[in-house]
């Protein structure tokens, strides 16, 4: 009846994941109940959860974030105390804890981390930057964010419903195959991942088709704002590579439940083959994961030095390069898997190819900074440490694309600091800075300065006094993923490293007080125009938050920069009244959350073998398509006379930035 | 486990190359980040000395400057990639005294075994080499995917069910080692620490001599007994060889590969120190 | 001739079917904006499909001493399969005639025969694949047979989709007439079924004619 569930697979006896998914639970359900009891829930399901607004579903994403942060987190911080305590000694979390962990560690962040929060900055920035109402799809994309959602929801199920993957965050087979893990953890992550994956498809065809087809009059390619040109980028990227993460995730889905010998010892499986695919699509994710970051980077030192950016042109030739080369270079995952000198020469040789475009653009972000008036704002801040940080996280990546040197530092710890070392410095500094910079948009006040500085300073010196320690502790010789070690010269090193992971905790506290007296202080904090930073690009010429509709008339654009362009005319020829007319926008739709509600059944029911279950799911997911598809009404339309008390409200504000600052 | 103190020329020449690149590197990055701090310092916008070009945006020679830095720099490192990659290759054979010993290597869940085709004995855990000599290493896994590295004498190695990879080294100086497995494989996987016993010639001569009349007998049917299931073992066997083709048995699967967990394991630390 | 008697008569020129006005200014067109989507979408689909085929590839050679596609392939069911594939995808062509010119019957027809023709396909490969697992040739069998099976499985379960994805459309154009949401949706439904068409052929020269010349 409940095919392989039984009520064993509750950690009844281990006080770990029990005590914490108790309090989970009971965090979960309170937070429900004021939810319904102070009446709040029609709000959220029709502002919120049917919301099909391209800034909402930003916003989720960025939330589902932050959350899984804290839950990715919470386990770094468990592995930096095991391997701190474990010197001759088992710590206090046996190996199949221990294992479990650092694979949930791995896969929450960057799938349920790095890719929301990325993907829910290009869904809020986006079509705001480019002059529009939407992007291509937006049922469409809610349904890739609840998507999300569903996969994260699994990865925490399996903590208080049987358990997690325990190979690491990349299921290597035969470890992988049901013969050396016989459980669910596998089956968890695999299916996991295959539902979140299609929600990440989604978004790459989403944003990928906004940019191409929906953008303002007048904003040609080379006039569209960096940040586009690096989604574009990214998204490219996800199209192209996730579909081999699922062709993979499925063969490996077809060995373990239906006896297939893709990646078996037994019967010509071929655990190479698994390798390939899965680095042809991993490495292609990090700089689906980086660029957005970079895009972040060009928007934000360009505004706050006060200048244009910096080789414009050669910026958007060194992201489409990046873009193109990150397709070959996947074999230096796996230099040590005895290719031969000529194919691991070739792919060494291309990794470090990689390098020249992303020097190119910290040297155009150095002349961005060059004779221009720098604010230091927490997003510049975040600027600058992710400067200084990556080209150090770059450095050591090109030294393990040297092959011999890879020969010694493979799968070390030295490996793990470098990685860490550019997803910390590189995507999620960007990823904060982001959000500071982009908050008072979404929410129409800003974060607190103090706060956000100090959070700074914490993130980065905890990095650095987390991971640098790391770098040394893999020149001993010490390999990643071990439960406990008896070399006793690795131990002072990693206590370091327990510290430098408090360090960023406290970081993360700062955070959330930020959140917290922001919204508390939100009055004095108010961004009354919308052009908080004086910017340059075109989602500062909306209010803060946007009307639903983004702009009451989608703006003409003529050159680069055009916000900035449009503040500079408005000063000197001043504003026009302008002829409102109707706007129609698509209508909100349950089919996402229904959607993802069906998806997390069949996900659950297909992990513990539910037959009967998937069947259902399958028919409520397709019935919910139907259902989607016959309504006769998508769009709604807001009068004329609605969108010019909006945008009214929005100008009368910003003349009276303009008459009280005179020339900014 | 020092990887910067090699004790045979393949790890010598590893880390020439990995602190070469590290200078090569550090003298474009060091610049580079002085630049940053440096600018972002003198530009400051409560700087009163600074310049300010709001509209400066594009430098044709600053481009050229821009795209050239990285990319000498990585011809100069592709040139060392390419080079130390062919010289490098782990199967490249290595010159030293005599013929060498060839070692057949066999991770397991969770140890390892060396199996020495032409001594005829094998040990668990402990690899025992003769100082100077080429070691000819053959490497394949019974079940899941390690790799063989000893930090101080080189390259590591994938190991691999069904396959069998190659490995070259020579050990320089007399002495006691440590290798382990970098890739993970499982709950007893941090207990694969092995031991490296560089020993002289003659002591070499007398550890082959002394463990060919062990009572302890390898074949087939002892490794499928003691060896093939999941465990940690306590002690550091060590065997007659009484099989010489039982190594390409085990790669070629005429030997099943290992099963995977079953009740009767036993891991966690403290058992084999 | 009566197809473009109907059309001029309902005021659509049949000499006009397909051309666009494709606007430089601003936002493109819906109709442009969901065909290009789905166009990404379908690219997205066949870089997974040449993961399948990449898998093939590799494995292949990997019988286990079990039987090769020389001994198992039946290349006449495989050019009857192939015969309903390309009649289906001309059928799908006409639905799309019909509906550019808005007549409901012969859209309906066309897409009977599709439809027809698609699970005619359907019904030969799963005899094919039942036969095979019968003689002890499933997919655990080898490595080998695991890949054939998940590639060619992989383009049935697409067509299955692509089946009730058809009975689907047929429902909606007879109950809303021929609205522009639902003829964009349907437009996106031809492309769909005619990259399966695509997918069709690279795996019977791939996997059936490369594998039985062996």
């Amino acid at each position: 009846m409940f095919g392989k569930l039984t009520l064993a697979a509750i950690p009844l006896s281990q006080p770990i994941p029990l005590v914490t998914g108790a309090v989970v639970l009971v965090v979960i359900l309170a937070v429900l109940a004021w939810v319904v009891i102070a009446g709040h829930l029609p709000y959220l399901w029709r502002e919120w959860i049917t919301s099909v607004d391209h800034k909402r579903i930003g916003v989720m994403y960025i939330l589902l974030a932050s959350v899984m942060l804290l839950r990715g987190f919470a386990d770094a911080i468990m592995m930096r105390a095991q391997q701190a305590l474990a010197f001759h000694s088992n710590g206090f979390l046996p190996p199949e804890h221990y294992n479990q962990i650092f694979s949930a560690h791995g896969t929450i962040m960057i799938f349920f981390v790095a890719m929301p929060f990325v993907i829910g900055l290009m869904n809020l920035v986006v079509p705001l930057q480019l002059g529009v109402r939407d992007v291509a799809f937006p049922t469409l994309n809610s349904v890739g964010f609840w998507l999300t959602a569903t996969g994260a929801l699994l990865v925490n199920v399996s903590l208080v419903v049987g358990e997690f993957a325990r190979t690491g965050w990349l299921p290597y087979p035969p470890l992988s195959e049901l013969t050396y893990s016989p459980g669910v953890g596998v089956d968890y992550y695999t299916w996991s991942l295959e539902i979140s994956g299609i929600g990440t498809l989604v978004a790459g065809i989403n944003l990928v088709t906004t940019v191409l087809k929906i953008r303002t009059r007048g904003m040609t390619y080379m006039r569209m704002p960096i940040f586009c040109w690096t989604t574009l980028a990214s998204n490219l990227l996800i199209i192209a590579a996730f579909p081999i993460l699922t062709a993979t995730l499925a063969m490996l889905i077809l060995d373990r439940y239906l006896g297939f010998h893709f990646f078996t010892n037994e019967a010509g499986g071929n655990v190479m083959m698994f390798m390939n695919l899965i680095w042809a699509w991993g490495h292609p994710e990090v700089y689906i994961l980086v660029l957005p970051a970079f895009g972040v980077y060009s928007e934000v030192v360009s505004t706050f030095s006060g200048k244009p950016l910096f080789g414009y042109r050669s910026m958007v030739l060194a992201t489409m390069a990046i873009c193109v080369i990150s397709f070959m270079v996947w074999l230096h995952h796996f230099f040590t898997m005895g290719a031969g000198p000529d194919v691991n020469a070739i792919f060494g040789i291309a990794s470090m190819i990689i390098a020249v475009p992303t020097g190119v653009k910290i040297y155009n972000w150095l002349f961005t900074m060059f004779g221009g008036r720098i604010r230091f704002t927490t997003p510049m801040m975040w600027s600058i440490g992710f400067m200084v940080t990556f080209i150090i996280g770059g450095l050591t990546g090109v030294l393990v694309a040297v092959p011999p040197a890879d020969f010694l530092l493979h799968n070390s710890l030295f490996l793990v600091a470098h990685f860490h070392n550019v997803i910390i410095g590189g995507v999620l500094f960007g990823a904060f800075a982001g959000y500071t910079y982009w908050f008072p948009k979404a929410f129409g006040f800003r974060l607190h300065e103090g706060w956000g500085k100090a959070a700074f300073w914490f993130w980065l010196i905890g990095f650095y006094v987390a991971f640098v320690p790391l770098y040394a502790v893999g020149f001993l010789g010490m390999t990643r993923r071990m439960q406990h070690y008896d070399i006793a010269a690795w131990t002072p090193w990693l206590h370091l490293a327990s510290i430098g992971a408090v360090l960023i905790l406290i970081g993360i506290i700062c955070q959330i007080m930020q959140l917290v007296v922001s919204i508390r202080h939100r009055e004095a904090l108010r961004d009354v125009t919308g052009d908080p930073w004086d910017g340059r690009s075109l989602e500062w010429a909306t209010a803060s938050p946007p009307p639903v509709f983004n702009f009451a008339f989608m703006p003409d654009v003529t050159g680069e920069d055009a916000y900035w362009t449009m503040k500079r005319r408005a000063r000197e020829e001043g504003a026009k009244e302008p002829n409102y007319q109707a706007i129609e926008m698509p209508r909100n739709s349950p089919t996402g959350f229904v959607c993802a509600f069906f998806a997390t059944v069949m996900g659950f029911a297909l992990i513990w073998h539910i037959w009967w279950m998937v069947i259902a799911a399958l028919i409520g997911a397709y019935a919910t398509f139907v259902v989607f598809a016959w309504r006769d009404h998508d769009e709604y339309e807001i009068p004329a006379e609605e969108v010019a008390r909006l945008d009214h409200a929005n100008l009368n504000a910003r003349r009276g930035l303009v008459t009280a600052a005179g020339s900014v | 486990m020092n990887i910067l103190d090699p004790q045979g020329p393949i790890a010598a020449a590893d880390k020439q190359i990995l602190i070469d690149s590290i200078a090569i590197m550090l003298a474009i990055v060091l610049p580079t980040i002085a630049a940053i701090f440096g600018f972002a310092w003198f530009f400051r916008a409560s700087s009163t000395r600074a310049f300010h070009w709001p509209d400066w945006q594009y430098s044709g020679r600053l481009e050229l400057v821009v795209w050239s830095i990285p990319a000498l720099t990585i011809i100069l490192l592709g040139g060392v990639a390419w080079i130390g990659s062919h010289q490098l290759d782990p199967a490249k054979p290595v010159a030293g005294i005599g013929q060498g010993v060839t070692i057949q290597v066999v991770s397991l869940d969770w140890k390892w075994l060396f199996i020495y085709p032409d001594q005829r004995i094998a040990s668990v855990n402990t690899l025992t080499v003769p100082v100077g000599a080429p070691l000819h290493f053959q490497l394949t896994s019974a079940s899941v995917m390690n790799v063989f590295f000893v930090p101080q004498l080189g390259s590591m190695i994938y190991t691999m069910n069904d396959m069998v990879t190659r490995l070259e080294l020579r050990a320089d100086q007399v002495g006691n080692y440590l290798g382990l497995s970098a890739h993970f494989s499982g709950d007893g996987f941090p207990d694969m620490l092995f031991d490296v016993h560089v020993v002289s010639a003659p002591d070499f001569a007398s550890f082959a001599s002394n463990t060919v009349e062990s009572d302890r007998v390898l074949n087939g049917d002892s490794y499928r007994q003691e060896l093939l299931k999941q465990s940690v073992p306590k002690d550091k066997t060590v065997y007659r060889l009484d099989d010489p083709e039982l190594f390409m048995a085990i790669a070629t699967q005429k030997i099943p590969p290992g099963p995977g967990p079953q009740e009767a394991a036993n891991i966690g630390a403290g058992n084999v120190r | 001739m009566a197809v473009a008697a109907v059309a001029s008569a309902r005021g659509y020129d049949p000499h006009l079917i397909g051309l666009e006005d494709v606007s430089h200014d601003g936002p493109a067109s819906k109709r442009i904006i969901a065909g290009y989507g789905f166009w990404i979408f379908i690219l997205s689909d066949m870089v997974m499909f040449s993961c399948f085929f990449a898998a093939f590839a590799v494995l292949s050679g990997q019988t286990a001493g079990g039987p090769t596609g020389a001994e198992l392939f039946n290349l006449r069911n495989v050019a009857i399969e192939t015969a309903f594939l390309l009649c289906s995808s001309f059928a799908c062509g006409m639905a799309s005639i019909a509906a550019e010119v808005r007549y409901q019957l012969w859209f309906q027809v066309a897409m009977v025969v599709t439809c027809l023709l698609g699970i005619g396909f359907l019904i030969i490969e799963f005899h094919e694949f039942a036969d095979l697992i019968a003689r002890g040739a499933g997919p655990s069998r080898s490595a080998f047979l695991s890949s054939f099976f998940a590639l060619v499985g992989c383009h049935g379960a697409h067509v299955s989709a692509g089946i009730l994805w058809l009975l689907t459309m047929m429902a909606q154009v007879f109950a809303k007439g021929f609205r522009a949401d639902i003829l964009r949706r349907f437009l996106c439904f031809a492309l769909f079924w005619h990259a399966l068409d695509i997918i069709w052929v690279a795996i019977f020269s791939v996997v059936y004619l490369l594998g039985s010349a062996a």
